[in-house]
């Protein structure tokens, strides 16, 4: 037996690279190495199902734990890889052992940003990445309590959403003037905080946390101002930085996250890094960059698998992400980069609405579709095709969307 | 259980049971059937989890919902049979379906 795939990190990411190999046909050893001491399982519904008691354990995980042992996947959960030795192609794991590899991939993730401020390690001072995360943030959800966000960002935008379904009180504290501010358009943030807001949740914009305090416990978000917000739990969803520590270590080009090709690869060849972990080439922006997402954690995945097992690399996809709050169904396709207009299809007023990036050439670069899974497909495909369009024509909601795309 | 027949685009059958209650298309992933990637794990936010329905079991897998058409009204390859298999429910009335899988899900 040769020493096979060992792949570090066994998120939503680590987990479709172990699959996607086994369908493509590779029949060697392979290594699940997590941190979690459960499987792989999908982190979106943990803001939102998981979070409501709307998911079991079961529907979260990524596949049930027979597939594992079915697919011959060995699982070393609880576990951490703490080095990597390069020449001696083996990684060493927290447990003290060493296991050999042939093919590496690097799965680690990111983890969230944590504020350096006072306060910030006080008992209820929660984040939200993993299933043990989710699970306090609701033990501390009742109706009645109050829950401090501090971030209006995603995470924090989908947690109030899900604060406010069960009940209980939720205020944003965001320092930028606007929701979303570095991941939506102005009309999305202007959108997002008018239904939060009528949701029942206090949005407070270009607001500076100092502080939290509390006796033994947080009990007030501190403001810049003075102002002191009781709370009874803070979530804090400010930005999520790559666990790259161990890739740097060992020589691997990291630049906010871990440096791949568009097939995964970094500069070694036997080393492959997947998901949120890294700086990877943004073909159609002609660009790199980090997402954080499942559909470029999945993306990566096959990128790796395909290259592993010798199959043409897959065509780049186009990247994508989507949001649930209340009864709003996001779906933003591409990036905002080279934006010189904004085209709005639809009325946000009606709530469901699509705002799309145009360039100065009239491609569609991104679009933010907002209960409007049409526009999404249409959008997803324009931005492929790098067709110039008309801005006139595509506002015009009397346009045939599959002929504008086709 | 429902037993479930997949049958890839190159002509490979997978048949697998599964319980009542999942969806279709975890049916396939569960069981690692290769050529539905359910990219978004079944919100019906990105229609990787295309199949077409075998002519005699159209009626029983239900009618799209409004969100699931227009997704799928943008696939490749769509037909008039076309679902996308996270929102098929599993019961005992589809004990025995065939669902056939396009050229590619991207």
């Amino acid at each position: 037996m040769t020493a096979g795939i060992v792949i570090a990190g066994a998120g939503h990411a680590g987990g479709a690279a172990a699959a996607a190999l086994r369908q493509f046909g590779y029949k060697g050893t392979i290594t699940l190495v997590g941190e979690e001491p459960i499987p792989p399982y999908q982190r979106p519904p943990l803001s939102k199902a998981w979070l409501k008691g709307e998911a079991t354990a079961e529907s979260l995980a990524l596949r049930p734990e027979r597939f594992y042992t079915q697919q011959n996947i060995q699982t070393r959960l609880s576990t951490t890889v703490t080095a990597i030795d390069r020449s001696g192609h083996q990684v060493q794991l927290s447990d003290h052992t060493a296991i050999p590899y042939e093919k590496l991939i690097l799965a680690l993730g990111a983890r969230p940003r944590r504020l350096p401020l006072p306060g910030f390690t006080l008992p209820g001072v929660l984040e939200l990445r993993t299933a043990a995360d989710a699970d306090r943030l609701k033990a501390a959800i009742h109706p009645g309590t109050r829950i401090a966000i501090i971030g209006g960002g995603y995470i924090g935008l989908e947690a109030a959403a899900s604060v406010r379904a069960l009940g209980a009180e939720a205020f944003v504290l965001e320092r930028e003037p606007r929701l979303l501010a570095r991941v939506a358009s102005e009309p999305l943030s202007a959108f997002f905080h008018a239904a939060h807001t009528a949701h029942g949740v206090a949005i407070h914009v270009n607001t500076q946390v100092v502080g939290l305090k509390g006796e033994g416990r947080v009990e007030a978000v501190l403001l810049a101002d003075g102002t002191e917000l009781p709370c009874d739990a803070a979530l804090v969803g400010v930005g999520a930085i790559p666990n790259e520590e161990i890739a740097a270590a060992a020589g691997l080009e990291c630049r906010h996250g871990v440096v791949v090709d568009a097939q995964a690869r970094t500069a070694d060849p036997d080393i492959f890094a997947i998901g949120d972990l890294t700086q990877r080439p943004l073909s159609l922006y002609n660009r790199t960059g980090r997402l954080e997402s499942v559909p470029n954690a999945l993306e990566q995945a096959r990128q790796a698998a395909a290259c592993i097992t010798g199959r043409p690399a897959p065509s780049p996809e186009v990247p994508w992400f989507w949001s649930d709050q209340y009864d709003i169904k996001l779906q933003i396709a591409g990036l905002p980069f080279d934006v010189a207009r904004l085209v709005i299809r639809g009325d946000p007023t009606s709530g469901a609405f699509a705002v799309f990036h145009l360039d100065a050439e009239g491609h569609v670069q991104c679009v933010e579709s907002v209960n409007t899974p049409a526009e999404f497909m249409a959008g997803r495909l324009l931005i492929q095709k790098r067709k110039a369009i008309d801005a006139a024509a595509l506002a015009d909601q009397t346009t045939n969307l599959k002929e504008l795309a086709a | 259980m429902p037993k479930i027949t997949f049958i890839e685009y190159n002509g490979t059958a997978h048949t697998v049971e599964v319980e009542e209650g999942l969806s279709v298309m975890e049916a396939a992933v569960n069981n690692g059937v290769p050529g539905i990637d359910a990219d978004c794990g079944g919100a019906c936010a990105c229609a990787t989890c295309h199949v077409y329905v075998d002519a005699a079991w159209e009626a029983k897998t239900g009618e799209k919902n409004e969100s699931e058409a227009a997704m799928i009204s943008f696939a490749n390859g769509v037909e008039p049979n076309s679902r996308l298999s996270c929102q098929i429910k599993v019961t005992a009335e589809l004990d025995g379906l065939v669902v056939r899988m396009p050229a590619g899900q991207h």
